[in-house]
């Protein structure tokens, strides 16, 4: 089993030294010649006011959270959908339970505007 | 570990290499032409000729902005987490390219052929997202943290209607292993599951074109208001590699809905039967026509249609894809019971 996912190792290991490698070979070759106002952050070729991490919407949050629940629930639902052949309506019953539960605080979360951008 | 156990292994390491290296290769140069493609069917979309200027037909232009990337000055802004910023590139970059791994390109071509691909595609894609989030955090710049915020927020929404679109095809094959959902579809009556999934289908393909941030839904590079989104402090080849990135989750998007959807490196029962001689051909042509198909869809669309408001970009995610993707799991399953 494990032999299947050495590929998988070397692929990251080669990838990310890919990225690397390209970063460290073109520090060779490419100009380096900084002073203030190129390293000021970008804002329209005005000068910068305030603090760039200001305060954002509470709704980012939000979305974090129900996104969480919801992956959860598919990771739930994976393998139930691979053995469906096996548990067949028993298994499918017990599944429609499951995302009843789930619609309701997805209905709880619509009628609480959480979905609601403006 | 004897010696003899030991070469063997060197062996398969050596084995595992050249084939990533492979995979590599097609995959850079598929970015370098893919970005020409995308400019000259833009292009003419547009009643203009696109690149035309290096080399025949503009075909070397790729190469050209490959190298002069490479040369350019490679800026860090003064205020940025230097290391944070230093490696959100290949972050990005990687987690895009080792899905690469994971595609069938050929009943024999496949470099890891593990029993939960499509799962494992989902897991790293995801890491993608720390790439997008820790660039707009430590560029340490207003548009660039907007970006960040924006994208990832938008790619966790897309996300699980991606999830919950491809449970249908789960189903239907009964495995996460890609060889063998392709192998379920080449023995299934429809010979593709875009037919009978043809719910999840049109999901994942709203999906896919909002996981990887392209118009419509490109709303975090909105280069009207935040200029470039979270990238737009990266200069020289970080930003190639943001680039890179994006061209390859492209191709991996492409790659699994014609693995899920449109029958991998297979064709219908149907269509050898009208014509046989096309099971001579081998299956990575069908394949790569598969997903070039699919990507001349992307440009398509983003020649075609305008860009969404984010309010709009969020309820479409959550109010309608979700649900929708939910009712067409139970069908499914319903279906197969009933059947």
């Amino acid at each position: 089993m494990p032999s299947e996912y050495l590929p998988i190792l070397i692929f990251i290991i080669i990838a990310t030294a890919f990225g690397l490698g390209a970063l460290l070979l073109g520090m060779i070759f490419r100009p380096k010649k900084p002073y203030s106002e190129k390293l000021m952050p970008y804002e329209s070729g005005i000068t910068p006011v305030g603090e760039p991490r200001y305060r954002f919407s509470v709704r980012f949050y939000l979305v974090a959270m129900i996104f969480l629940v919801f992956d959860v629930e598919a990771i739930f639902i994976y393998p139930w959908a691979i053995v469906f052949d096996d548990i067949g309506t028993y298994g499918f019953i017990g599944m429609v339970i499951f995302i009843i539960i789930i619609l309701i605080g997805y209905i709880f979360d619509w009628k609480k505007e959480s979905f609601q951008w403006d | 570990m004897t010696p003899d156990t030991f070469i063997k292994f060197g062996i398969d390491v050596l084995i595992i290499v050249i084939k990533i290296a492979v995979v590599l290769v097609i995959g850079l140069l598929h970015v370098a032409y893919a970005t020409y493609f995308e400019r000259k069917v833009i292009g003419h979309m547009q009643v203009r000729l696109g690149p035309m200027r290096v080399g025949p037909h503009g075909l070397l232009q790729p190469f050209a902005d490959g190298i002069k990337l490479f040369f350019k000055e490679d800026l860090i802004p003064e205020k940025a987490d230097k290391v944070v910023f230093y490696l959100a590139p290949v972050i990005f970059m990687a987690s895009a390219m080792v899905n690469l791994a994971f595609i069938p390109f050929s009943h024999n071509f496949i470099i890891a052929d593990i029993n939960i691909g499509l799962l494992f595609i989902f897991a790293i894609a995801g890491i993608g997202v720390y790439g997008i989030f820790i660039s707009g955090w430590a560029s340490n710049s207003k548009y660039a943290f907007i970006g960040g915020l924006r994208s990832s927020a938008q790619v966790i929404s897309y996300e699980i209607a991606m999830g919950f679109s491809l449970v249908g095809v789960m189903i239907m094959a009964g495995s996460l292993n890609l060889t063998e959902i392709v192998r379920a579809q080449e023995n299934s009556i429809f010979g593709m599951y875009a037919i009978p999934q043809i719910v999840g289908f049109v999901i994942f393909v709203i999906a896919a074109v909002a996981e990887t941030n392209r118009t419509p839904f490109d709303l975090p590079e909105a280069e009207s208001e935040l200029v470039a989104g979270y990238f737009v402090e990266y200069t020289g080849f970080r930003f190639a590699l943001f680039f890179l990135g994006e061209y390859i989750a492209m191709f991996i998007m492409a790659s699994l809905c014609t693995v899920c959807f449109l029958g991998g490196w297979t064709l219908p029962w149907y269509v050898l039967k009208v014509l046989p001689f096309l099971q001579h051909v081998p299956g990575i042509v069908w394949f790569l026509i598969k997903v070039y198909a699919f990507i001349f869809f992307y440009y398509w669309i983003r020649a075609t249609v305008p860009r969404y408001r984010y309010d709009q970009l969020m309820s479409i995610g959550w109010k309608i894809l979700i649900p929708v993707a939910l009712a067409n799991i139970l069908v499914t399953g319903l279906v197969k019971i009933l059947l």
